[in-house]
């Protein structure tokens, strides 16, 4: 074991993949020199060259195009797009080309294809350069999205996502590109796309969520465990296909769901985990749908007391 | 007399035949929309054979070639099975993509047509890409991008030519400027020099020709390929040609003058390749023979892909991902 940044064991993922299979190539922005916006490819260009680091002009349909078009010709690319703000300059290249290939052309087509996006907000850099819009892409048919939160993860979902014959989403956090954390060298399998990861145990109550609010949300278990409230906390990792069967098994354990995310709450992806989570456990949460019962207490149980609306309101506004 | 000039007139037949099979292709294209049996939209290539065929008999099998919405034309010259296209526009069972992508999106990889696309200018992106991909795995193979004069005003394209130029890739842009986009003229919409113009500001050599003259786009194109492939970078050939008919079969083409349609006919490369071809020894009863094996050819693929039996609803599933792959059908309903 040895400690490392989420962006370092990104630098490890990429470097271990690129030897393994030299048909692996990545291209973006000053991914030489500068060795990315977090050194996340720092040297790696000195060691596999300027054919496969490629910097590139600030052309991100091509970058995303070309990405699409060295995946039809056989080889892996990694398109790094520095921020997921400027991938929104290469949506069509994404969506209607690298997501729609395989089946459009009745399955001829394969787009190993890689668009590392990083989102949310870091601290300062607003409104062009902090969104999460991971829902944008789980939204569509033909890509994984997946949304590391460790740099074990970091480097093992990586990996999975270059051997991927897909075309995968990959949102690392911003904020936690200088995260440490234990990375296993010896072993370097990839980490399954679609299986969630679960963070803490608990009985009362599940959180879901990914990528940087991973952490947020363990420390809010930490918290309420101190007031004798057991949260369990999943870690998705992976947007889509997301892995129903943990957080159903939990849910079904606990009755109660939060689904905790940085990305605005309209249409975010939390809206489809709730309703999924809706319209198959619904017997299993804790909500009173029973008859009215007789004595006192019981039916002071299924009443809501003005007290309980108070709260409630309180809690949302603050 | 080289042996390639002396064998220019059958070379040219070679061609010429290609070329009717585009035109009956396209004829019988339309005709099955209107008769309902083609759906969606057809956009016919009627009027600028002898580009798509002449480029295309200068390229390998294993170069590539990536296509506009207007693509049937360049996938027959790029060697598609026009039998597996028919079943494709009627979308059916043996289609290029099993029923799938349908006109718009033809394709046949097996040739190295990487696919007809919907957007405008994307393919112009995916050409430098595939490039870089033979560039690293050190094949001399070259990428052949079709565009139309419309798509000229994309960032994508101006992007793509940049690229192509700075990391010296094997492409070439082949613009075919039929001078209308969908309804609007491209000239009352285009700042600068035009098409060659722009290419010729990055550095890109380009050329203009006459693109329904067969003879000189493909010995243009003999010329431009050998210098890609030589590794001279990107070069752009600009093709004049004339859109015979709408945008597409249902448009009636009402924003030009008949007459201007009319006078094109004269300068249409079918008539002019047949011209040149009795000029050069081919006698009337050879090409009346030709035209009638290649109708009769596209005749029956109709009717196979009328009769073809439709595609399995179960298809509809596959082949969208194999992470996070939709589930099987059941019961004849999608599953939630």
């Amino acid at each position: 074991m040895s400690e490392m940044t989420y962006a370092e064991a990104a630098r490890l993922a990429l470097r271990e993949e690129m030897l393994r299979d030299p048909k692996v190539w990545a291209l973006g922005e000053d991914l030489g020199f500068e060795g990315g916006s977090a050194g996340q490819y720092k040297g790696l260009q000195a060691e596999f060259g300027t054919d496969r680091i490629v910097d590139t002009p600030i052309s991100e349909n091509t970058i995303m195009g070309a990405a699409v078009g060295g995946a039809l010709a056989g080889t892996r690319t990694v398109a790094e797009m520095r921020f997921s703000d400027f991938a929104m300059c290469a949506v069509s290249e994404l969506v209607n080309q690298a997501a729609k290939a395989r089946y459009m052309f009745g399955g001829q087509a394969r787009v190993p294809l890689v668009a590392r996006m990083p989102i949310g907000i870091r601290g300062g850099i607003a409104a062009q350069h902090s969104q999460s819009p991971e829902a944008w892409y789980a939204h569509v048919p033909g890509l994984v999205v997946v949304t590391p939160s460790t740099p074990a993860d970091n480097r093992g979902l990586l990996k999975a996502a270059i051997r991927c014959d897909d075309p995968v989403v990959y949102m690392e956090h911003k904020s936690l590109w200088g995260l440490k954390g234990e990375v296993d060298e010896a072993d370097d399998a990839p980490i399954p796309l679609g299986v969630a990861r679960t963070v803490r145990e608990g009985s009362d109550v599940t959180i879901v969520t990914w990528a940087q609010m991973v952490h947020v949300c363990a420390a809010a278990a930490e918290a309420l465990a101190s007031q004798g409230v057991l949260a369990e906390v999943i870690d998705l990792r992976t947007l889509y296909p997301w892995d129903r069967d943990a957080v159903f098994a939990s849910v079904r354990k606990t009755g109660r769901l939060f689904v905790v995310h940085e990305a605005v709450q309209v249409g975010g992806y939390g809206g489809e985990i709730a309703a999924e989570v809706g319209e198959h456990l619904f017997a299993n949460l804790k909500g009173p749908r029973i008859p009215i019962p007789f004595s006192v207490p019981l039916e002071k149980a299924y009443m809501i007391p003005a007290e309980a609306i108070v709260e409630r309101v309180l809690a949302d506004l603050r | 007399m080289s042996d390639n000039l002396a064998n220019e007139p059958a070379r040219i037949a070679g061609m010429f035949r290609k070329m009717l099979v585009i035109r009956a292709f396209e004829e019988a294209a339309g005709e099955n929309f209107f008769a309902g049996n083609v759906r969606g939209s057809v956009h016919q290539y009627i009027g600028e054979e002898a580009i798509a065929v002449g480029i295309c008999a200068n390229l390998r099998d294993d170069d590539y070639l990536t296509s506009n919405h207007r693509g049937h034309g360049h996938s027959i010259a790029k060697g598609a099975k026009p039998r597996a296209m028919m079943l494709e526009l009627f979308g059916k069972v043996g289609g290029t993509s099993n029923g799938k992508g349908g006109s718009m999106h033809i394709a046949d990889f097996s040739v190295g047509m990487l696919g007809a696309n919907g957007v405008i200018a994307d393919g112009c992106t995916i050409s430098v890409g595939a490039a870089q991909a033979f560039k690293l795995m050190k094949k001399d193979c070259i990428v052949v991008n079709f565009i139309g004069d419309g798509g000229i005003n994309r960032g994508p394209f101006m992007e793509a030519l940049n690229w192509a130029q700075i990391y010296t890739l094997p492409v070439l842009f082949v613009c075919e400027n039929n001078q209308i986009a969908a309804s609007t003229s491209t000239y009352a919409v285009t700042a600068g020099e035009g098409i060659a113009a722009r290419a010729e500001s990055f550095g890109i050599p380009a050329v203009t020709i006459d693109g329904n003259d067969l003879l000189e786009v493909d010995r243009t194109a003999a010329r431009l390929v050998a210098e890609i492939r030589g590794g001279g970078g990107p070069r752009l050939l600009q093709a004049r040609t004339f859109r015979l008919r709408g945008h597409f079969a249902h448009d009636p083409a009402k924003y030009r003058d008949p007459a201007t349609v009319e006078a094109a006919l004269e300068h249409e490369p079918m008539r002019r390749t047949e011209a040149w071809l009795l000029a050069n020894g081919m006698a009337q009863a050879e090409i009346d023979a030709l035209r009638a094996d290649v109708d009769a050819e596209i005749a029956g693929y109709v009717e196979e892909a009328k009769a073809a039996p439709l595609p399995d609803i179960a298809t509809a599933f596959t082949d969208v991902q194999d992470v996070g792959a939709p589930l099987a059908m059941i019961s004849g309903r999608a599953p939630a």
